[in-house]
């Protein structure tokens, strides 16, 4: 687009060249077109805050939420109806927060399918509080410090898919969590909040609490399913979807706790204030939990799409050394790949530009790491991870993250042949997209990344181990080490050359 | 899970071992298949005591009654805590027993959550989080600490006074917090070796430090002075829609 000085040098050459008049016009009427002002996200003020008492500094019962405006006219809000409840949130343009970002309204929409009065199954919404994502800790703030306005999401998310009862599955070790939690749903029953006539406004909603015991896959939807109704946790194949076939058998949609705690006061401000904030396609508010090498983690409700950057200084006084010092940023959690600190300088925290980036919003756990971290030990943490977690049910995943975790613990010593680079990014993309839920990916996906823009600190091991030890086989074993009366395949790398693509 | 392998493998293991062979068998049964012992087996007599059944039986009546087997984490959970902080095969078999499902399925549950403790633990159960956002932060420290101040166990082990048992755990989900323990229920967050050594000096008295963060912050706010939510929080109505303000 032209600016306003091109715009006079086209004008002065135009007229000393003598051009025709008509041409001159056109090109006066473009170069008057202006540009639109850019707009910075980020700066939210605590008027526009949803979770006002995040640090637990006010009281976290009834009482203390009511006087925050839980629970302010909810009877209105029941009473405008399931579609009106939809609408509205599907106007504000929420995606699940739990990491997929998943639009919420529409989710929430496909429980009412045409036709389901006729059936007469009793129907669910399951509340995801397994919050287990290395990095990840902004439902546990929600949980223990804002519990009402959960309960009261259940109930406000509860009627607009027409559900009868709700389940909060809270991971086993939010002890304090649970009980928090567990006090705001008896504290809402006794006021006549929950139950039959839920509000005064004639409809019966219930929610139990049930507590986990340890699983991070439990987090996956259908697993979640799976150990809600007293089984191994492990994921069920999809169709049928759980709005069709869920927990009990019965039509079933699973949320996200932040997803589900800040409908209602979205039904109260309206979708358009919701949607006023962040980018087109990725609206609202959402909780960013910082940990890792800034000088003061926390975690802090900001704007969709507030540079990372921004969030890193702005909220936790910055890079520990200064922004220099960074080496790396996992901007969702442990399942999305690492970016490096040009990229880490220019992304919003938002699903689309960090997409764009290779990367993910996940669940906004932004993991910074300076650089005295060894980035390839940091990576393999993840791994073991991953293998510690996996359920075992699907073959490429159950073997895979093994195999990946052995790889990545020999890498960090170096002890490996370069060509096992590719292998085992060979072996990651053998796991993603195989398996049942997306675990595997996330087992994957860190590995990636660290490949994508670490290799050369993974060749760099590599070839200083071969320095100081000789050739290592494939599998780790040292050439010199082998035992020469066994006859060794060829095909072991143990004689080839090393190889360096950079040469 | 690895780290809760008993020290000794049974007998068995040893006689099974091939004769051509020079590797021991890697036997994972050690972590899911129950031999019976003089402290576990199914002799030994468990049952809910008045209060803990009060307990269960409200939690049954949360789900549909014709699927009673969902309360099986919880009750497993209630009959850990009466049973000293572990599950032995008696309380697996009673929970299956209350719930009316077969005994298998209880196991399935109890080997796979890795809350339930199937060996005995000590009084204080640490466990401490080593995955990357808390190793960031300094948890191989923190781990090295621990273990050498309960006089140079390994993780998975019991202190000799049965005091302390120690376990790496993944993450507890209190990252901006790091590094951090778990000692039976609560969290301590923030830490340094100091005031771990502070912690389990306090646990080892008998005393229960305060959990929470162990820096003077409160709870996961910037510790250098609040970035957010530093005026009042805004009442009922406010900036509401003109039908609910």
């Amino acid at each position: 687009m032209l600016k306003a000085s091109s715009s006079r040098s086209i004008l002065r050459t135009s007229v000393s060249s003598g051009l025709s008049r008509s041409k001159l016009k056109l090109s006066a009427s473009f170069a008057t077109v202006a540009d639109p002002p850019v707009r910075r996200y980020g700066g939210l003020k605590d008027q526009d805050r949803i979770f006002t008492n995040l640090f637990c500094k006010h009281d976290h019962g009834l009482k203390g939420a009511q006087s925050r405006g839980d629970w302010h006219k909810t009877k209105d809000i029941l009473l405008k109806g399931d579609s009106w409840i939809i609408q509205t949130i599907k106007d504000s343009g929420l995606r699940g927060r739990g990491g997929a970002g998943f639009p919420s309204g529409l989710k929430w929409s496909f429980m009412n399918k045409p036709g389901w009065e006729k059936d007469p199954r009793p129907r669910y919404l399951v509340i995801n509080a397994d919050e287990g994502e290395p990095g990840t800790c902004k439902d546990r703030e929600i949980l223990r410090g804002d519990p009402h306005k959960l309960i009261e999401g259940c109930l406000v998310a509860g009627r607009g898919m027409n559900a009868t009862a709700a389940y909060i599955y809270i991971r086993g070790e939010f002890y304090q969590e649970a009980s928090h939690v567990q006090q705001a749903i008896h504290e809402a029953y006794a006021a006549g909040l929950l139950g039959k006539d839920a509000c005064g406004s004639g409809y019966s909603f219930d929610v139990y609490l049930h507590r986990g015991a340890g699983a991070y896959i439990c987090g996956e939807e259908t697993a979640l399913i799976e150990s809600l109704e007293g089984k191994q946790g492990k994921p069920r194949l999809k169709p049928p979807f759980p709005a069709d076939v869920g927990l009990f058998g019965c039509p079933t949609t699973v949320a996200n706790v932040e997803t589900v705690a800040v409908a209602p006061t979205i039904c109260r401000r309206g979708g358009s204030w919701f949607a006023g904030f962040g980018r087109e396609r990725n609206q609202g508010t959402k909780l960013f939990c910082i940990s890792g090498h800034v000088n003061n983690p926390c975690v802090v409700e900001e704007e969709m799409s507030i540079p990372l950057k921004e969030l890193v200084e702005k909220h936790c006084g910055g890079v520990t050394g200064g922004w220099d010092n960074l080496l790396g940023i996992i901007p969702g959690g442990s399942s999305v790949p690492v970016l490096p600190i040009n990229t880490c300088a220019e992304v919003l925290m938002d699903y689309d530009s960090l997409k764009d980036a290779q990367s993910g919003l996940g669940t906004g756990a932004v993991i910074v790491m300076d650089k005295s971290t060894d980035i390839v030990a940091a990576i393999s943490r993840f791994a073991q991870f991953y293998k510690h977690e996996s359920c075992g049910q699907c073959t490429p995943c159950r073997e895979g993250t093994t195999w990946m975790m052995n790889m990545m613990d020999r890498m960090v010593q170096g002890r490996s042949h370069s060509r096992e680079i590719d292998m085992l990014l060979e072996l990651s993309k053998q796991i993603e997209g195989r398996t049942i839920c997306a675990l595997g990916d996330a087992a994957a996906w860190p590995i990636q990344g660290l490949m994508r823009h670490f290799r050369p600190v993974v060749e760099e091991r590599i070839a200083r181990f071969r320095v100081d030890n000789g050739p290592v086989a494939f599998g780790g074993q040292l050439v010199n080490e082998l035992d020469k009366t066994f006859a060794i395949p060829d095909n072991m790398g143990a004689h080839l050359p090393e190889v360096n693509p950079r040469t | 899970m690895l780290a809760r392998l008993p020290r000794r493998l049974p007998i068995q293991a040893f006689q099974a071992r091939r004769p051509l062979s020079t590797t021991l068998q890697r036997k994972s049964d050690a972590l899911f298949v129950h031999r019976d012992t003089p402290y576990n087996n199914p002799k030994i007599a468990f049952e809910f005591d008045a209060e803990t059944m009060k307990r269960a039986n409200e939690i049954i009546s949360h789900y549909p009654p014709q699927y009673k087997k969902a309360a099986v984490i919880p009750l497993l959970d209630l009959g850990q805590r009466q049973n000293k902080g572990w599950t032995s095969i008696s309380v697996m078999n009673y929970v299956a027993k209350l719930l009316e499902m077969p005994p298998m399925r209880v196991y399935e549950v109890a080997t796979f959550y890795t809350m339930f403790n199937r060996e005995p633990i000590g009084t204080n159960f640490v466990q401490v989080c080593t995955t990357t956002p808390c190793m960031l932060r300094g948890s191989t420290d923190i781990l090295n600490t621990t273990l050498q101040h309960l006089g140079g166990i390994k993780p998975g082990q019991t202190t000799k006074d049965g005091k302390f048992t120690v376990v790496e755990v993944e993450c507890q989900g209190a990252c901006s917090n790091a590094p951090m323990i778990v000692v039976g229920d609560d969290y301590y967050e923030d830490l340094t070796p100091e005031t771990t050594r502070k912690i389990l000096d306090a646990f080892a008295k008998g005393e229960k430090p305060k959990p929470g963060p162990q820096s003077g912050r409160f709870t996961s706010e910037n510790s250098a002075g609040l970035t957010t939510l530093t005026t009042k929080p805004y009442g009922p109505g406010e900036f509401c829609l003109p039908e609910f303000s």
